[in-house]
């Protein structure tokens, strides 16, 4: 797609530099220190899981720890806490693989439950807008900041993690990383390979929340009201 | 340009903010939570300095290279569908930003808080063309609904309490439940969410765009800048020039510095990277997207002794520890950009012509210079705006010219405004009412003192000073 007046502003920055444009052969030094590698270093899985634990308190995210065979019954339990009447899920193959096709087939008969679909276009958001749930897979988590990254693509709208009134992340527990670090080192790497990245990355810490009237902490906002994450052996 | 937010005088301004007291309580109370928020952020990372010193390098090398990686993000832009303009003045990017709304047709602009937008008059601009632009963060929508300029860069509305803000929901939007912050952000919430809903064009500001994939990078906790890059068919993000970074290591390193910093969280709610047109089959995101880039005089620091003002990623740490700001808040410096930071960097692109004052709104403390995460040092370019006010523009006042004299020896150091302040106090004296207030000072000081007596420099010796400060760095290292 277009540039426009790319050279002439480029080339009045270079000048203001008191130097020639640099058009190529810049890379990053080696800076003097990486802190951020040496934040919860060496720890084990089940220690991240409970970093993870703990700042789902500070963020007023529930959170639950499962296994496989617990997980379509925990689930159910937390959309009927919710007082979830429709829901709507990406389309996800991890919903076959974690046997939750058959637990929304069966929660259809009483409830609404709409799978992301692209053929729907923009009838997905309007789903989205008025579903009481969303639920989504985790892709990278972030113990330190208890953060889920989605790369949202077209089985997976970022819809559904931001307009219905809860949120519920299915976190597998392989993805857990030590913090935000290491979800960057791994989309450098992929863009570096010239690999796709998704077109949206969305870094999720809990319910939406504003402090913007006289400083309290209203927890949700725009964006959903409550959250739960399930972390899923 | 519009940095400048009125034309009432820099004194009738601080007069104002001072004798609001719900302003000033608000403001001081903010002041207290963030930053012992941001103390416990950094305590927990162990070793801040480190990642200062991090912050301050990526944000110097990416400045020294800024053609090199505004090139890499704009050809990274336009290989994902986006067109990118690059906008040399405010007009320029306003002038574009018209052309995209009116080729849509547009008849409603959702917006995520943005100060460069503000900065540029954007809304104005797009209000010019009849169509409603709509703000959607919860506090810039509740001053939208005022009228009033931001007072904060983080918490905009910070100066206003909720029995205000009902009443200003009430009078705009028919609103009749209680002031209970949670009520009216629900009502906020509904409202809002029709615009979001309905906005033909989406526009937000940008934290930091990463060069190597051409992502523009948006920290927030409300969730209404994902609203807005998500639900319209097109989408503008407008960015400051310096606001870009490498890779997303960078960006990450930044993010954390920043969400400290700002708020005192380790990440906020919502951190989004987006950019370009969406895909084949997507639905969620514009197929229209538009970067617009600008400059509007931050080229003029490039190159210059001020260039490191332009590191400044806007987490308000500076402001959140200012006693200076902690008085007067923040429409006393009639700048968009409030605080250290806005002192530095308004007269730099604006010009000291209707900022003289902004570099003495300070005591030269040093606390901004402290708090700042990328390691700008504040202070001393304050102390730099005043020599150079002094010095070569001739435009301060007699009194301040002997003041400055002394500043300009001392000017390397946060130990400047104590030693310097030796030298005034003989000047001083005659308005010194009791042995530690000043009730009518000379020069800049009287705009202060005229309504709230000012601690009066230090009576200390040099060499009393310096060895409590001596005894003071003991206790540190220790
Ligand atoms: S100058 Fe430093 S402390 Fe102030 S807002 Fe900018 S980055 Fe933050």
């Amino acid at each position: 797609m277009s540039i426009q007046n790319r050279e002439s502003f480029l080339n009045n920055l270079a000048g203001r530099l008191h130097r020639p444009r640099r058009t190529q052969g810049v890379s990053r030094p080696d800076w003097s220190v990486y802190p951020q590698y040496d934040v919860l270093k060496g720890i084990t899985q089940d220690e991240l899981v409970e970093v993870l634990e703990k700042q789902c308190e500070a963020i007023h995210t529930d959170f639950i720890h499962t296994d496989r065979k617990g997980l379509p019954k925990l689930l159910e339990e937390t959309i009927r806490n919710y007082n979830g009447k429709s829901m709507i899920v990406s389309n996800d193959s991890r919903n076959e693989e974690y046997g939750l096709s058959g637990l929304y087939k069966d929660l259809d008969r009483d409830l609404n439950v709409h799978i992301w679909d692209p053929r729907l276009g923009k009838g997905n958001q309007v789903i989205a807008e008025q579903a009481d749930v969303g639920i989504t897979f985790s892709d990278i988590t972030l113990a330190e900041s208890a953060t889920v990254t989605l790369f949202n693509n077209k089985n997976n709208g970022r819809s559904i993690s931001l307009l219905p009134k809860t949120y519920i992340a299915i976190i597998p527990k392989s993805t857990l990383v030590p913090r935000m670090t290491q979800a960057a080192n791994q989309i450098h790497e992929a863009t570096m390979k010239g690999e796709e990245v998704a077109s949206y990355v969305s870094f999720i810490s809990g319910p939406s929340n504003s402090a913007d009237i006289e400083m309290n902490l209203i927890v949700g906002v725009h964006g959903p009201i409550k959250a739960t994450y399930i972390l899923v052996d | 340009m519009s940095v400048k937010i009125g034309e009432a005088p820099y004194k009738e301004r601080i007069t104002k903010g001072i004798e609001n007291d719900f302003m000033r309580e608000a403001v001081s109370s903010a002041q207290g939570r963030f930053r012992a928020g941001r103390l416990t952020r950094a305590e927990e990372l162990g070793n801040w300095e480190d990642w200062r010193q991090l912050g301050e390098e990526i944000r110097t090398h990416t400045l020294e290279n800024i053609d090199f990686y505004l090139q890499q993000l704009s050809d990274a832009v336009s290989e994902k569908g986006g067109n990118v303009y690059f906008a040399e003045t405010a007009e320029d990017a306003n002038h574009y930003i018209q052309n995209v709304v009116k080729k849509k047709n547009a008849k409603k602009v959702v917006k995520a808080k943005s100060m460069v937008t503000e900065e540029i008059g954007l809304n104005d601009a797009i209000k010019d063309l009849g169509v409603e632009v709509v703000e959607s963060d919860l506090g810039e929508w509740i001053l939208q609904l005022d009228e009033e300029a931001p007072s904060h860069i983080v918490t905009p509305a910070l100066h206003k309490n909720k029995k205000q803000i009902r009443e200003t929901f009430t009078k705009k939007r028919g609103y009749d439940q209680s002031d209970d912050p949670e009520e009216l952000a629900a009502f906020a919430r509904k409202e809002l969410r029709k615009d979001f809903l309905a906005a033909d064009v989406g526009i937000t500001g940008c934290n930091f765009a990463i060069a190597e994939s051409g992502a523009i990078t948006l920290v927030t906790n409300e969730g209404n800048a994902e609203m807005v890059t998500t639900l319209p068919d097109t989408v503008v993000t407008v960015m400051g020039m310096e606001r870009i970074v490498p890779t997303w290591e960078e960006m990450e390193v930044l993010v954390s510095l920043l969400t400290r910093s700002a708020v005192g969280q380790k990440l906020t709610s919502y951190i989004t990277a987006y950019g370009g047109a969406r895909l084949e089959d997507e639905i969620d995101g514009p197929d229209d997207y538009h970067l617009v880039i600008v400059d509007n005089g931050r080229s003029k620091i490039l190159g210059t002794e001020f260039q490191a003002a332009l590191h400044c990623i806007r987490c308000a740490s500076c402001i959140n520890v200012c006693p200076v700001y902690r008085h007067v808040g923040g429409h006393a410096y009639n700048s968009i950009y409030p605080g250290p930071i806005g002192a530095v960097i308004t007269p730099l692109l604006d010009g000291y012509d209707d900022h003289q004052e902004l570099p003495y709104a300070s005591t030269l403390c040093g606390a901004c210079t402290e708090a700042c995460p990328v390691k700008i040092p504040l202070h001393e370019m304050l102390i730099r705006h005043r020599q150079i006010l002094v010095e070569r523009e001739n435009k301060a006042p007699m009194s301040e010219k002997i003041l400055m004299n002394g500043f300009a020896k001392w000017s390397s150091s946060p130990a400047a405004y104590k030693i310097s302040t030796k030298l005034a106090r003989p000047a001083l004296t005659p308005w010194i009412k009791d042995k530690d207030r000043i009730e009518n000072g000379p020069g800049p000081l009287k705009g202060w003192t005229d309504v709230r007596d000012f601690p009066a420099p230090s009576k200390k010796s040099f060499r009393a000073w310096f060895k409590e400060r001596e005894s003071d760095s003991h206790e540190h290292s220790k």
